[in-house]
């Protein structure tokens, strides 16, 4: 299994749809075939065409906000020493999350193909809440698929989509978390395919969903690998670009323009969900050694039991609560291009709590996992180490939870 | 010798009337009780598709998708799929039974264990939802080597040149999904638009036999009664869930609903 140069990862895959030969493929009903099809055939005309790139840039900069900023963090580098640590804050993107490239990307596609109609799934309420902005912006009657459990912990983002005229759907069935959510919306696409786009939240589900998806949120390394030839006249000799991983979208985008780097100049490292301290339950397959398996649509390491039956997960933070994982982050594990690793519930919240109060930035659950990793290494490295964390959520949305964990508002 | 399922088939047709197939979810709601019922409505069914439950599945309605949840939760085991499927052919030796699920619990109990314990259970077809053409040409030859038949999945998406290169590469049975829909969905499409589709995947090869399913219920099974066969899944698991609601005999309704079906297409 090897990583070639010079080509996106996300096109490195046979012409079965697999990375590295066993991750992704379509494992799809045949009533998804054709739309499938279709949207293959739609999105690799467009990404060609000189007008749609235009337009994507276009709404790049002047609806989602690009470039996020890139900020050194020097009063928590300075506390902990060790690296320098900086992160790049894709929060201030319209929305308040990296998930706006993605929805934008499928807003656009679903015009070109025609479509009416726009439906996705949605764990921290973000993927829904960005699509619901995105539909309306471009006129798309929009349906959020969302779990029972996630609505009621991120109510901040069900009340954005609501006002955006989209319709949440509550999903009842198994763990009513992200997982269910997903299931539930390709139910809802079999049945509708002929009048309805889907957006899938993540790099995850059928292949090309995780290419649209990898497309689209590789804006964010373009952006970085700028920002850093910027400040530092040249790329750094010692690199650690630290990313939470759900299913993958943020460390996908933030990664993407590094990859073909030496491991030891710039070292990719994505921190999963490690749930509670005490629970057996995580959401970890990468960093918790799950064995291979087919979820949604695509073959990766799934967090499953013996029979293929998926398990149910656990973490503080619903965008991180999923049980499988993009198949390029496998492809990335198994050629140990990136490391992977999980933080708890506990040290997630910790981080935040650290960070809000060095910093003026306001990390939710999902990058606060990142940033545990950041202190626990940072005091261990040398000052010419540049950390950089992708900051890809805003907190609002967790206020809830924080106030219930922390105690504040 | 012809496959049990092509029997099952012409036995059907020389009673001037299709086959009627049924969809049950093994363990459901216990591994007996699915015996038990396997047992009864097969006096009455050609095939008995045994679907192995998975808790993820991503194409089927709120109907199955409780029978499958209620089936694992009562501890059904991949192996004791095998062992129903197992006790009932030890009694009905004649009778077809196809395993239904979706892939992901083959892959863990891997293809070729699977396929031998599938021969040692008499186990005479297998559909997976989510393994479609061309992806499932290895495990199709697979099963063939084995004398399983691999049942393809036709919808109403399917195009021309997909459905020749489908039938092409398929067994005895073909599969038509009614309509855009997961299972249990109302039939939402007219019974003559369906028959024309249908019509048009029997004008390739007249050999097949091609079987009709997705809501398929005790109002609409008499309007496609020219197919080949038919296939009822929800409708019976609906049935399963509302007699544990009422704490009736699951056995005795499900099998009386199975008599009114066979009824409707005499
Ligand atoms: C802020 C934020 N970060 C991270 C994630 C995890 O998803 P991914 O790994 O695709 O970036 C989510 C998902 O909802 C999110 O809202």
């Amino acid at each position: 299994m090897k990583l070639r140069k010079k080509i996106p990862l996300i096109d490195q895959h046979d012409h079965n749809g697999f990375w590295g030969g066993k991750f992704g493929g379509s494992f799809i009903p045949e009533t998804l075939k054709k739309p499938v099809e279709d949207l293959t055939r739609e999105f690799s005309k467009l990404r060609n065409n000189k007008k749609f790139l235009k337009k994507r840039d276009y709404y790049f900069k002047n609806y989602i906000g690009s470039p996020t900023s890139l900020v050194k963090l020097e009063n928590l580098s300075n506390h902990l020493g060790g690296a320098q640590i900086w992160a790049k804050v894709v929060s201030e993107a319209n929305g308040g999350a990296h998930k706006i490239y993605n929805a934008t990307v499928h807003a656009l596609i679903c015009k070109a193909m025609g479509k009416k109609y726009i439906v996705g799934d949605t764990g921290a309420g973000y993927a829904g809440k960005m699509l619901s902005m995105a539909a309306k912006k471009f006129g798309l009657k929009c349906k959020i698929f969302m779990g029972a459990k996630d609505i009621k912990r991120q109510k901040p983002n069900c009340d954005a989509m609501r006002k955006n005229g989209a319709e949440i759907v509550p999903v009842y069935s198994g763990s009513q978390t992200l997982v269910d959510a997903v299931s539930e919306c390709m139910r809802y696409w079999v049945s509708n395919c002929d009048t309805t786009h889907m957006c899938v939240g993540s790099t995850v589900g059928p292949n090309i969903f995780v290419k649209i998806c990898g497309w689209s949120t590789a804006q964010i390394s373009r952006e970085l690998k700028i920002q850093i030839t910027q400040e530092f006249k040249k790329i750094p000799k010692k690199i650690k670009l630290i990313n939470c991983v759900g299913g993958g979208s943020s460390a996908y985008g933030f990664w993407s323009e590094f990859i073909d780097f030496k491991k030891s100049r710039i070292e990719l490292i994505g921190v999963e969900a490690g749930g509670p301290k005490n629970s057996k339950l995580h959401a970890a397959p990468l960093s918790r050694n799950a064995k291979i398996g087919i979820l949604h649509g695509a073959a990766s390491y799934v967090c499953q039991n013996n029979e293929g039956q998926i398990n149910d997960t656990e973490s503080i933070s619903a965008g991180l609560d999923y049980p499988g994982v993009s198949p390029i982050h496998c492809f990335l594990k198994d050629t140990k291009r990136a490391r992977y690793t999980y933080a708890t519930d506990e040290e997630a919240l910790k981080a935040h709590v650290m960070v809000t109060k060095f910093e003026k930035l306001n990390p939710s659950l999902e990058p606060s996992h990142a940033f545990a990793e950041a202190i626990k290494i940072a005091p261990k490295l040398s000052k010419d180490t540049i950390i950089i964390v992708n900051s890809c959520g805003d907190a609002k949305k967790d206020r809830d939870i924080l106030k219930e964990r922390l105690g504040k508002n | 010798m012809s496959s049990l399922i092509n029997r099952a088939f012409s036995n059907a047709k020389n009673e001037n009337r299709p086959a009627l197939l049924t969809y049950t979810v093994a363990g459901d709601n216990t591994k007996k009780k699915s015996l038990e019922i396997l047992k009864s409505i097969s006096n009455y069914v050609d095939i008995c598709e045994l679907g192995f439950p998975h808790n993820t599945p991503i194409a089927d309605g709120g109907q199955i998708q409780t029978s499958a949840y209620r089936a694992i939760k009562n501890g059904i085991k991949i192996n004791d799929v095998f062992s129903i499927a197992k006790n009932f052919k030890k009694i009905k030796k004649n009778k077809p039974i196809i395993l239904m699920g979706y892939y992901n619990m083959i892959y863990q109990y891997n293809e070729n264990k699977f396929l031998e314990k599938c021969k040692k259970s008499k186990v005479d077809g297998l559909i997976v939802v989510d393994l479609p053409y061309p992806e499932n040409k290895n495990f199709a030859s697979k099963c063939k080597k084995k004398g399983i038949n691999f049942i393809q999945l036709v919808s109403p998406t399917t195009s021309q040149i997909r459905l020749k290169k489908i039938i092409k590469d398929s067994h005895d049975m073909i599969y038509y999904i009614s309509m855009l829909s997961t299972t249990g969905g109302k039939l939402k499409v007219s019974p003559k638009k369906i028959l024309e589709k249908y019509n048009k995947i029997k004008k390739q090869n007249k050999s097949k036999n091609v079987v009709i399913g997705f809501g398929i219920t005790e109002k609409t099974i008499k309007s496609l009664k020219k197919a080949d066969g038919l296939v009822v899944g929800s409708a019976i698991c609906k049935e399963i869930s509302k007699s544990i609601e009422k704490r009736q005999n699951a056995v005795t309704n499900v099998t009386n609903i199975v008599k009114r079906l066979k009824n409707k297409i005499l």
